[in-house]
């Protein structure tokens, strides 16, 4: 049985194994790993100091292998083909493998050696740095490269004040040239980091305690810190090859063939200690081929490396940066917005026809879309491509490589997609691989899988194939007024409780009269139907609006009262409203008659429409504030009152920049400038908190409100179903609607306007209207048998000095 | 469970039904389409619902899942050729024809027999 010995257990290591494992290798496989734990993804090591842990990033082993951890090999016997490792274990072999990886280069500085030096590398560096960062404020990152700037990422989220210091004259000079390494610049130094380039360092400064205290410049200035990362570059872990014998390369590396073997043809190298034609590799994706060529000679094959491309994206604090084939060629259009931060550039034939290779930062979507066209004829002029992104519907070569990491081609994925009735790009990375490592192909997938015809169900529920947006499009185009008529003419079935509340919103957002007349009561889902918030004892809740949060006390005595009067649990919401809480069904009319003769009218708390809009104090009274908040919150909220949408809408409006209403946590929010107002749209709290983007600045109250207008009438005819503003947002990107609202880019401004202009002039108070009509007051009932009769299920008990509800025990319930 | 067709005007006056176990509980036309209202008989919560297509369900109002009786509140409609009623509180779809719940079919709610006598709408409660 032939003995495979491994060195080293990197991703390399592991994918070689996991290549014969899956290959059927029938001998015995023994890996002697120097790290303390098993293989783990080094691509997403950062991620460990986001929260992941290293049981997340670890590969698992494969069955019947041998791992050995802890075990550095200090010896190769060749002769005797045996391998020694540091606690004098002595590992026979048949076959051995090295892929010892590379280490990180620390410049022979003075003071490197000093505690709160460190390097990138491991997951042991990382609880090192991390450790070291709990009590320091300042850290400096050596080196501006692609590791620099993750290890620049991972000191910030660390709470560190982060410097970048480069020797080479921009950031990332391996993947960018100097226009794109000061855009990439830009990015980085406006999230609060200091960026040093054409800097080198003297020495690494100490503090009393021999602790690094700075770095020194070679013009004698001090960066303060207390944690210095050293990331100037990696150096093949070539020691053991050369006190064995084995060829290696000039600057390093163990030399290899075509087949990864080395000078020793029972020894291969792969990975990022090995040297093919002069060459060193540190990128993941050739990093595999190479174990998966070793693996396949090993199993007696004849694959062959190839010198690998080279292509990288990522997405660096945030930015993303990318580059593809070669970084010079005859001619190069470059496409720049320093507004945004992006940077793309085309090198191409001196025909300006055949891509040679591209460079983006901020905006990678040519990556994406033209990378596979390396070598190949361009479908359309370079800057037209860049311009538009490239067309949606090109049509690629299927040799083309979608994915560099796993080195799979567009063909590939096709037959995949084709021969097992793949849908999702989980299916394609099961059976391609393709997308498993860096993922930066992923939306290239997606595409791959749209034009293979796969269709993304965008069905709304069983009884709609079609999106909320798209029905949307029906009612408005074809004026339909009823459920019955759409589901007859468009769907099948009778409907259920997914599809009907969308309509009956979709009808209520073009205007169709009460939401309770006709047909429309049977779509409404119950707190719509009650126009009340249904409780977990089955009682409502009752919100009346107060517009900003302003409100008289004699208005605040009528709503104190009423909630005495009939026992309600009263507390004061997040949105500066009150709510009231334990009503019957039946009680509903007669509180509402109350609260609307004393002047209320219904919050709409209940619907998945306008809620409130809060508002701070404003310039009237507080001496900060620059404009009258209060004043534009009533009448935005006056506005947007009773607006059906596809989801919740939350406002606010902050008199100043200090932002006490919280403005940017809301779908819409504006806070006041001295020039006028800034509009913040797609925030919102929940379970997924996302923080509002700047829409438009220094807007006239006029100009505002048209803004507005348009924004959410856009909104209510694209979103989806139970889509809040920010995941909307995302999906449209915020250019694009930008486009549309500011712009007018689709020319449907003036529709958007109408509309609003119909909702603004059709509204009336829901409560009002049941209160005025019999008919609709027949239905608030808790027995149609019995109208006086209250619910006997409903009971309560006595909390702080108010009523909480008494639950019927589920296991009473369900026994 | 009775299914009778939506033709009050129509019901053809044969011999008086049987009444023994039956209880009037409301007109035919208190009963909205495809809603339901709740109706109470000898301390009982029964949901009526009457369907787009005229035809009346009884089950029990209490939601098996929630506790509260809310059933009757539901939004009212299919699943493939079963009439449903999701429940108002966490969206549990329920048989109107068997009471049990189709996303768990471990549970279910009762049934009862109902049926249109002249315009009045007559369940029957053990």
């Amino acid at each position: 049985m032939t003995r495979l010995v491994v060195v080293g257990h990197g991703p390399t290591a592991h994918r070689l194994v996991e290549t014969l494992t899956d290959r059927g290798f029938g001998g015995r496989i023994t890996i002697l790993g120097e790290e303390p734990r098993p293989a783990y993804d080094r691509v997403a090591l950062t991620s460990y100091l986001a929260g992941k842990s290293a049981e997340d990033l670890t590969y698992p082993v494969p069955d019947g292998v041998v791992l050995r951890l802890g075990a550095a090999v200090t010896a190769i016997d060749r002769d005797g083909r045996t391998v020694t490792t540091a606690d004098g274990h002595a590992e026979p072999y048949d076959v051995l493998v090295l892929a010892t990886g590379s280490s990180p280069f620390v410049p022979p500085v003075p003071g490197r050696d000093l505690d709160g030096c460190f390097v990138y590398r491991t997951i042991d560096d990382l609880d090192a740095i991390r450790e070291a960062s709990a009590g320091a404020t300042a850290g400096v990152v050596i080196g501006g490269g692609l590791l620099g700037l993750e290890a620049a990422d991972a000191l910030r989220g660390l709470g560190l004040s982060t410097h970048v210091v480069e020797m080479g004259g921009w950031l990332m000079p391996r993947q960018v040239d100097e226009g794109g390494g000061a855009v990439l610049r830009g990015h980085i130094e406006s999230l609060g980091l200091a960026v040093h380039t054409g800097a080198g360092v003297k020495e690494i400064a100490a503090d009393d305690a021999g602790r690094v205290a700075g770095l020194v410049t070679p013009g004698g200035e001090t960066i303060e810190a207390q944690v210095v990362v050293f990331s100037a570059g990696v150096r093949p872990r070539d020691e053991l090859a050369r006190t064995s014998g084995l060829a290696v390369g000039e600057r390093g590396g163990i030399a290899v063939d075509d087949g990864m073997r080395t000078s020793d043809p029972a020894i291969y190298a792969i990975g990022e200690c090995a040297l093919h034609q002069g060459m060193v590799y540190g990128l993941v994706g050739p990093c595999f081929t190479m174990a998966e060529v070793a693996a396949d000679r090993i199993l007696g094959g004849a694959a062959a490396f190839t010198p690998a491309d080279m292509s990288t994206k990522l997405k660096l604090l945030g930015v993303e940066v990318a580059q593809f084939g070669a970084m010079d060629g005859a001619l190069d259009v470059t496409f720049m917005d320093p507004v945004t931060g992006v940077y793309q550039k085309l090198f191409v034939s001196d025909d300006a026809r055949t891509l040679l290779g591209g460079i983006c930062v901020g905006d990678a979507t040519p990556y994406n879309t033209l990378k596979p066209f390396v070598g190949r004829e361009l479908p359309g002029s370079p800057s037209e491509l860049l311009f538009t992104g490239g067309p949606a519907n090109m049509e690629l070569p299927a040799e083309a490589v979608v994915c560099s990491c796993n080195n799979v081609t567009h063909g590939q994925i096709c037959s995949a997609i084709a021969d097992k009735g793949l849908t999702d790009v989980a299916g394609i990375k099961d059976c391609t691989r393709a997308g498993t490592t860096c993922g930066s192909c992923i939306p290239m997938l997606k595409q791959i899988l749209v034009k293979s015809g796969v269709e993304v169900s965008k069905a709304l529920c069983e009884h709609f194939t079609h999106s909320r947006a798209e029905l949307f499009d029906i009612v408005r185009v074809r004026g339909i007024t009823t459920f019955s008529q759409l589901i007859a003419e468009h769907g099948t079935g009778r409907g259920c409780d997914i599809c009907k509340p969308v309509v009956a919103s979709i009808l209520a957002s073009l205007g169709n009269g009460h939401i309770l007349d006709g047909e429309q009561a049977a779509l409404q889902d119950t707190n719509d139907r009650y126009l009340a918030n249904i409780q977990r004892n089955g009682t409502y809740s009752v919100v009346p609006r107060i517009p900003g949060g302003e409100i008289t006390p004699d208005k605040l005595i009528v709503i104190g009262e009423v909630a005495r009067d009939f026992g309600l649990y009263t507390k004061i919401t997040g949105g500066q409203r009150i709510d009231l809480f334990g009503a019957r069904v039946e009680q509903l009319p007669l509180i509402w008659k109350r609260l609307v003769d004393a002047g209320f009218e219904s919050g709409h708390a209940y619907g998945k429409s306008l809620r409130t809009v809060k508002s701070c104090v404003g310039s009237t009274w507080c001496r900060y504030g620059v404009q009258d908040s209060v004043g534009l919150a009533i009448a935005l909220e006056l506005r947007y009152r009773g607006l059906r949408s596809p989801h919740k809408l939350k406002s606010a409006v902050s008199g100043c920049a200090r932002e006490c209403a919280e403005a940017r946590g809301k779908d819409f929010g504006i806070i006041a400038t001295e020039q006028g107002w800034n509009l913040y749209v797609g925030g919102n709290g929940g379970f997924t908190p996302r923080h509002a983007d700047l829409f438009a600045s220094d807007l006239s109250t006029d100009g505002l409100i048209r803004v507005i207008d348009r924004f959410l009438m856009f909104y209510i005819r694209t979103a989806d179903r139970l889509q809040r503003t920010s995941v909307w947002l995302e999906n449209q990107g915020l250019d694009y609607v930008k486009e549309v609202v500011l712009e007018d880019s689709l020319g449907i401004c003036a529709e958007l306007d109408a509309q609003m202009e119909r909702h603004v002039a059709g509204y009336a108070d829901e409560w009002r209207a049941v209160l005025e009509d019999p008919e609709r007051m027949r239905r608030f009932v808790s027995f149609v048998n019995a109208p006086g009769t209250p619910d006997p299920s409903i009971a309560f008990a006595p909390e702080r000095d108010q009523v909480k509800p008494v639950l019927i025990p589920l296991e009473a319930v369900r026994s | 469970m009775t299914i009778l067709r939506e033709n009050p005007a129509a019901a053809p006056e044969t011999a008086a039904p049987e009444t023994a176990g039956w209880t009037a509980v409301c007109a035919y036309t208190d009963l909205l389409p495809e809603q339901g209202a709740c109706v109470l008989v000898d301390g009982r919560q029964i949901a009526v619902f009457r369907t787009f297509d005229g035809e009346l369900y009884a089950t029990g109002n209490l939601d098996p899942f929630s506790g509260a009786c809310v059933l009757s509140r539901g939004i009212v409609g299919t699943r493939g050729a079963e009439p449903t009623v999701a429940s108002p509180m966490h969206k549990q779809v329920f048989s109107l024809v068997t009471g049990r719940c189709l996303d768990d079919p471990a549970t279910a709610v009762p049934t009862y027999p109902v049926r249109l006598s002249g315009g009045a709408v007559e369940v029957r409660v053990p």
